[in-house]
């Protein structure tokens, strides 16, 4: 139940402009991968195009493979909703569906594709879900209540627990803890761990000590300056990037030198 | 035993923070004098109710400026008067309104019983209505026709126009990236919104004149004209009510790997859906009292048609012009008054409750947010 990334000679697009430039990357199954870098230097931008959703922004286009074990997911003839039902997604600020109650947010995966389901299945898969986002006990009485009257972490699992619904092979998570407090962001972090066990996990953030915690490997982007497209500068073991880098600019980021 | 102690009352310590403050009741205070004072002025020029109420509404926009101004400085003496202000074009606009619904009410509900509302015009003669007035007996004859009509023609305006309005406007939210048609659609659905009801009734008037002869006249041909009038209002409402849904809120279901227009229909609509409703009501209550587009395309009938494609149709807006402009006995024109006072009381009861539905459906599809 995951696979693995190779991004080759990757170049992402809004309209015209460059904005992340020769990717390159190689993502290993079951681990957690970091992306660090200074705001603006594309690594949400390059996120997105792991699962296509870059594409959804008018103009915006790729140029270049992304590799999901060895089939390519913009090669000719892929649909963009078969990738995205592979590669799952967690945004920066939670936004389960304000309609649905918390069931129906678990459920939206399978519901909104009309696809059937008995009861008992439906059931079964809303504990499994909720229950591997550690959210099961918190809401398990309250389960036709609404999505939006959990609290900022709560909801934030839920959107997990929705992404992990439809049995992805990897899961994206754009800065999922920035709009968290440090229990949530705790709560959230224990759960990347438990991920990591069943799924391939890519992770943007801005917390360094973040990456740090709960990764295997860090890559870090940066951008030459504005207008510039962002860059790989370097993508190693977590440890060897924060304890050895081997380039100057990720040394002085991840030392705080600027940034 | 314990000592008793006579504790003097405390002498009344006025706190420092309310100083210079006016007490509550001061502008009350104000009114009144302002009210004594204009009743006086008032009948210095001949007494009149309205004379009254405007020299006593500027005395008491005057006096109050000058109290405050003498206690509390002269920003809070700015806020009075900019407040009286204020509250005096409240009232000022309000006034028409309550004028309206008080005469219709007046009027209306005399002439408002069970036979008026189940029976038709159909046979009802001058001479019913001379008798009626020289015998001092109940007024004949009722407006059920016309409800009917109302009713249908409104109905089928909603049915054609709900679905175009509603797709036009998901076009333009969701599908069209900015390009020269959905300016296009913009610019037009513009110009529509100031299209002149007698127009659209005109045009749908000469397009089946076309099709079936001229002088076709059904109460279809008139919901289309009605139609025309109902679609830009749907579309503008609708484009507003997708256009607030949160973007995120789609990029979720993308990510999920849901189509984009299972998207639409299962998550962007749904979650605009109490918006989309309302505006919807607001332009049915809107189109229910056009007169003019109905004369030109339903005509006038004064007996009852359930059939919406074939005869002549009346509606309550053309059924008040009608017993106003061609009384049914042209001698004792008062039953025919009565009549038009009761329809338009129907009519604007109709109103209010299509306003009240739209808040009903509002609150009931609104996103919950209970815990």
């Amino acid at each position: 139940m995951s696979k693995r990334i190779d991004v080759n000679d990757l170049n992402v697009y809004y309209g015209n402009f460059l904005a992340v430039e020769g990717v390159n990357i190689n993502i290993e199954p079951k681990s957690v991968t970091a992306f660090i870098g200074p705001s603006g230097c594309g690594k949400s931008t390059f996120l997105r195009t792991l699962n296509r959703m870059h594409e959804v922004l008018p103009g915006a286009r790729v140029e270049g493979e992304v590799l999901l074990d060895g089939e390519n997911l913009y090669g000719q003839g892929v649909d963009p909703v078969t990738v995205r039902s592979q590669i799952g997604m967690v945004f920066q600020r939670p936004n389960p569906f304000p309609t649905m109650s918390i069931r129906d947010n678990v459920l939206a995966g399978v519901k909104l594709n009309n696809k059937r389901m008995s009861k008992s299945d439906a059931d079964a898969l809303v504990e499994k879900s909720l229950t591997g986002a550690n959210l099961w006990n918190e809401v398990k009485d309250r389960l036709d209540k609404p999505g939006s009257g959990l609290s900022g972490g709560q909801q934030q699992r839920l959107c997990i627990a929705r992404a992990i619904a439809v049995k992805p092979e990897v899961i994206l998570m754009d800065e999922p803890c920035s709009a968290l407090d440090p229990i949530s962001t705790l709560a959230i972090e224990d759960l990347i761990e438990e991920l990591k066990n069943e799924y391939t996990v890519v992770i943007v953030t801005h917390n360094m000590q973040q990456a740090a915690r709960v990764s295997d490997k860090t890559a870090f982007f940066n951008i030459a300056g504005t207008g510039k497209p962002g860059k790989l500068i370097e993508y190693n073991e977590t440890g060897l990037i924060f304890s050895n880098p081997q380039e100057k600019a990720t040394e002085d980021y991840v030392s705080g030198r600027f940034g | 035993m314990p000592q008793l102690t006579t504790t003097s009352p405390a002498p009344v310590k006025r706190n420092s923070l309310t100083k210079n403050q006016l007490p509550g009741w001061a502008n009350w205070a104000v009114l009144a004098g302002s009210l004594i004072l204009g009743a006086a002025l008032s009948t210095l020029i001949g007494f009149n109710v309205i004379a009254w109420a405007l020299i006593s509404a500027a005395l008491f926009v005057i006096a109050g400026y000058f109290v405050t101004l003498s206690v509390e400085g002269g920003r809070k003496a700015k806020d009075r008067f900019v407040t009286n202000i204020i509250v005096a074009a409240f009232i000022v606009a309000l006034l028409p309104l309550v004028s309206v619904i008080w005469t219709v009410l007046a009027k209306g509900i005399p002439g408002l019983s069970m036979g008026f509302l189940t029976t038709s015009m159909n046979g009802m003669t001058g001479a019913v209505d001379n008798a009626s007035v020289q015998n001092g007996t109940e007024v004949l004859g009722g407006a059920y026709h016309a409800i009917v009509g109302t009713v249908l023609i409104t109905l089928w305006a909603t049915i054609i126009s709900v679905p175009i309005g509603l797709l036009a406007a998901v076009y333009l939210v969701e599908y069209s990236k900015g390009g020269a048609l959905s300016r296009a659609i913009t610019f037009f659905v513009d110009v529509m919104t100031g299209i002149p009801s007698i127009v659209a009734g005109l045009f749908a008037a000469a397009f089946f004149g076309l099709m079936f002869g001229p002088g076709t006249r059904t109460g279809f041909i008139a919901a289309v004209a009605l139609t025309v009038l109902m679609i830009p209002v749907v579309i503008r409402s609708t484009e507003e009510m997708l256009k607030i849904v949160p973007n995120e809120l789609r990029e979720a279901a993308y990510a999920l790997g849901v189509r984009k227009w299972r998207t639409i229909i299962k998550v962007v609509v749904p979650t605009a859906i109490s918006g989309i409703a309302s505006g919807v009501t607001l332009a049915i209550a809107r189109v229910i009292g056009e007169t003019a587009p109905i004369l030109v395309t339903a005509g006038f009938v004064n007996s009852i048609n359930w059939n919406v494609f074939s005869g002549w149709m009346a509606t309550l807006p053309t059924f008040i012009y009608r017993q106003l402009m061609n009384p049914t006995s042209p001698t004792n024109v008062d039953p025919s008054a009565q009549r038009a006072w009761a329809a338009a009381l129907i009519l604007i009861v109709f109103v209010m409750l299509l306003n009240l539905i739209a808040r009903l459906i509002a609150r009931i599809f609104a996103p919950k947010t209970g815990r």
